[in-house]
């Protein structure tokens, strides 16, 4: 891929040219990412760089923006609720999911392309409809367990953001943990039930350890899909469901107010670290099945 | 004989041995996966079904003005004349009770995206229907002041012995249906057969409030006073009902009414006296034409047509709103989807072409905006987008535009697919990273040493092995973007919103769910079409993340 020495001036120009090509559509890529950092420590309500900032005063910079939002009762209303609902939800799916998977990676499964495409239809289907759909059909549940079941309203209104966020998230776990499974060797739990092992201790002693980083990939799937999840939770939920991503959207559509940089750059933060886990997951299960990690 | 047939260790027939471990092993896949199955259709396909179901459902006519919908059955629309009295009259003891329980209005929403006007006509109608039902209920109750008295409404209509219970039911289903809600408590009231057989609209008329009140305002229908249609239903009656062979209880108070002649409303006249437009045709033909209990209406809604008495037609210019949003819709996904092919891919032949170490380092920079939140991603657009935002300021610091005259790049088309490109390059990237690694460089270089020139090398050698990628990709970023909301929503302004956008305005602002539900049956039908041409192409197993 170098430039042999030979290489005309026009191939000379052209190498570069391209060169500097793709280096401004990485720009494109990561700027706006990178454009929200510095900003959210801005000491104005501007959402734009102040001559202060630019001259790298430290008059210009503060954290004023990150105290709002962990003092404003409203944001950590929000970040609450995120921490309640992401976490249950992706609860659900993992366990759920995981079994699933195990089902679904045995050698004579019946209906299995309409059962797997049953499975995957939440992550087909646009967001949008889905929350159409479930919109209509949650508020009926609800009605039904307010009154039939006499449980409490608020109660409710987290079940349902859950069971909508965890069928959300099932589909990244399922392709995540069959793909761990293709490479799985069944010989491995016919030899643990040669010498012994029950069903369930097989599982948890045997299979589970070795399907581990596809399991906990999913599972961060699935936790991010509910964490940055809206359109659903606007449907489905009420105001006092609110999460992060609702808080930021009506923050955006309203009157947009710096502190949603401050939490954009929060949650930049967590996804890179978030990237960094499931990248390392990776590579073990790589090196794991005797893979070159690459 | 058993000599021909292979035993299992346990003497039973081996084929008959395999065949149950086979079952068993299928029975085990099932159980496993059956909980997730049965999660995923309680939690998601039956809500899905529940949308496909609204979008042609269309009870609500019937639930209102079941007696109505009944008697306006018979009425040739295109005769140029008013339905008969009798279908005013059916029409007052339907809205009345509607009225009661507060839902006319909705029938009146509901009628109204057929045909302007409808709503209003209905909540006025709503209020002045007291009006007719006080002319007869005030003299009845001067000729004799037992009437004023709930317990002899009650004394009258209960049975004593003949209860006619079907009619009783009957009420209870009109009600139930009428306010969603169950009417099956008990009600302190059976309907006199008899005096159904003599007084039929007025025995109806006081089941039905006696079953609402009952069921509804948890009241007992034995101490209260009954509503002014029930009244009105009497005079009705009264009129024509021969009272001579009956001796049951109120005997004399009816016999009384009936010689007192009570004033009996002309109902088409009252109706006409309180808004016009119910002595014209044109709200009758609506409510005839939307009466049917499944409807296609929301669907020709969707394509901006409308269902008319005589036949399907155009909905009015101005209201020609929908279609256009689908042509843009499709329009700027396909602009996005190009604009991702054109910057994903040279990026994705540099991250096939370099060394293994430097391309996994740049893929980071394709994967974080992927793993970054979506919100994160939408407000970095909105504060570079905007007039004071980042852009704009470097463009004037630059000296390219004035200070004065800042480029307009967000609320508009324009910021739409520069957002939405950004957001889905990484899928357009990813599926064609994949194919391109698996280009043989070789080839590449066997061309040129044939004596092909760069251009040729690329378009005749390279490019069409990578044509799968592009495919792929443009698929799911085309099916991605045509389902997108959140992102036109915040940096589209009006002009550059979608139709998933209109979906949302019709779930929570203007409450027309089932043109909502049309319009995304529609998207859906789109969407798998799209992924089953998806599915044959690359396979949905071959769909990887990260």
């Amino acid at each position: 891929m170098g430039l042999p020495p030979y290489a005309t001036l026009g191939q000379r120009i052209w190498y570069y040219s391209f060169r500097v090509i793709c280096g401004l559509i990485f720009f494109f890529l990561v700027a706006p990412i990178v454009v929200v950092m510095p900003l959210s420590f801005n000491a104005q309500d501007f959402f734009t760089f102040t001559p202060e900032m630019l001259r790298l005063d430290p008059e210009g910079y503060s954290l004023k923006h990150y105290r709002d939002f962990f003092t404003n009762p409203q944001w950590q209303l929000a970040l609450k609720n995120s921490l309640i609902i992401a976490p249950l939800a992706t609860i659900i799916s993992v366990s759920l999911g995981t079994l699933a998977a195990i089902g679904l990676s045995q050698s004579h499964v019946p209906f299995k392309g309409t059962i797997m495409a049953i499975l995957i239809s939440p992550m087909i289907v646009p967001l949008i409809i889905s929350a159409t759909g479930m919109f209509f059909f949650y508020a009926q549940l609800g009605n039904w367990l307010e009154g039939t079941l006499g449980l409490d309203k608020g109660f409710v209104g987290y079940v349902k953001v859950v069971l909508a966020h965890a069928v959300l998230g099932i589909p990244f776990v399922i392709i995540t943990v069959t793909a761990t499974l293709v490479g799985f060797d069944h010989s491995l739990t016919r030899a643990a039930a040669n010498m012994g092992a029950g069903p369930v201790t097989t599982f948890f002693r045997v299979q589970m350890p070795l399907i581990l980083p596809g399991v906990i990939s999913g599972g961060l799937f699935a936790f991010i899909t509910s964490f940055d999840e809206v359109v659903v939770v606007l449907f489905v939920g009420s105001a006092s469901q609110k999460t992060l991503p609702w808080q930021m959207f009506i923050g955006l559509r309203e009157q947009i107010s710096p502190t949603i940089l401050a939490v954009a750059t929060i949650l930049v933060v967590i996804s890179i670290a978030l990237l960094t886990t499931v990248e390392l997951l990776r590579r073990r299960s790589e090196r794991l099945r005797g893979l070159s990690p690459g | 004989m058993s000599d021909a047939t292979m035993l299992a260790a346990d003497g039973t027939p081996l084929k008959r041995s395999l065949a149950r471990a086979l079952r068993r092993q299928k029975l085990r896949a099932l159980g496993l996966i059956a909980p997730l199955l049965i999660f995923v259709l309680i939690t998601f396909i039956v809500p899905i079904a529940s949308m496909l179901f609204r979008s042609v459902e269309n009870q609500i006519v019937e639930n209102t003005l079941p007696m109505t919908v009944e008697a306006l059955a018979d009425w040739d629309p295109n005769a140029g004349k008013t339905p008969s009295e009798a279908v005013y009259e059916a029409l007052y003891f339907d809205m009345f009770l509607a009225a009661e329980a507060k839902r006319h209005t909705r029938l009146g929403t509901r009628l109204n995206y057929e045909q302007t006007g409808v709503s209003s006509l209905f909540r006025q109608s709503g209020r002045a229907l007291d009006d007719i039902g006080k002319e007869t209920q005030k003299p009845l109750e001067e000729l004799n002041n037992a009437w004023k008295d709930g317990e002899t409404w009650h004394g009258i209509f209960n049975a004593t012995d003949n209860a006619d219970t079907a009619l009783l039911d009957l009420q209870r289903k009109r009600v139930a249906a009428l306010t969603g809600s169950p009417a099956s408590d008990e009600v302190n009231f059976a309907p006199d057969a008899t005096l159904y057989n003599l007084l039929p609209k007025t025995t109806r008329a006081y089941t039905a409030w006696a079953v609402y009140t009952a069921t509804q305002q948890g009241r007992d229908p034995a101490t209260r006073d009954p509503w002014e249609a029930v009244a009105t239903a009497l005079a009705l009656d009264l009129r024509t009902a021969d009272l001579s062979a009956y001796s049951g209880p109120g005997a004399d108070l009816l016999a009384e009414a009936q010689t007192a002649d009570l004033p009996v409303p002309a109902m088409a006249t009252a109706f006409a006296d309180m808004d016009e437009d119910w002595a014209g045709a044109t709200v009758w033909k609506t409510i005839q034409t939307h009466s049917s209990t499944y409807t296609s209406g929301y669907f020709l809604n969707a394509v901006d047509a409308q269902k008319t008495p005589d036949g399907v037609a155009w909905q009015p210019d101005d209201k020609q709103i929908l279609l256009k949003l689908f042509g843009r819709t499709i329009w700027m996904s396909l602009l996005i989807t190009f604009s991702c092919i054109a910057l994903g891919y040279p990026i994705a032949w540099l991250l096939a072409n370099l060394p293994m170490r430097q391309a996994n380092l740049l893929l980071i920079l394709v994967l974080l905006p992927f793993w970054t939140s979506l919100l994160v991603r939408t407000s970095a657009w909105k504060v570079m987008l905007q007039q004071q935002g980042v852009i704009n300021d470097v463009l004037v610091w630059i000296g390219l535009v004035g200070d004065g005259d800042r480029l307009i790049m967000i609320n508009n088309q324009f910021g739409t697919i520069v957002a939405m490109t950004h957001i889905l390059l990484p899928f357009m990237i990813l599926p064609m990273y994949s194919v391109m690694q698996t280009i043989p460089p070789s080839y590449l270089r066997a061309a040129k040493s044939l004596g092909a020139t760069n251009w040729t090398a690329f378009w005749r050698v390279y490019f069409p092995q990578s044509v799968p990628g592009i495919g792929a990709g443009s698929i799911l970023v085309f099916i991605l973007s045509i389902g997108y909301y959140i992102t036109p929503e915040i940096v589209g302004g009006t002009k550059g919103v979608f139709i998933s956008n209109r979906i949302a305005y019709h779930i929570s602002s203007s409450l027309n769910w089932g043109l909502a539900a049309a319009l995304g049956t529609i998207l859906l039908a789109a969407v798998l079409v799209l992924y089953w041409a998806y599915d044959k192409i690359v396979g949905i197993d071959n769909v990887k993340l990260g």
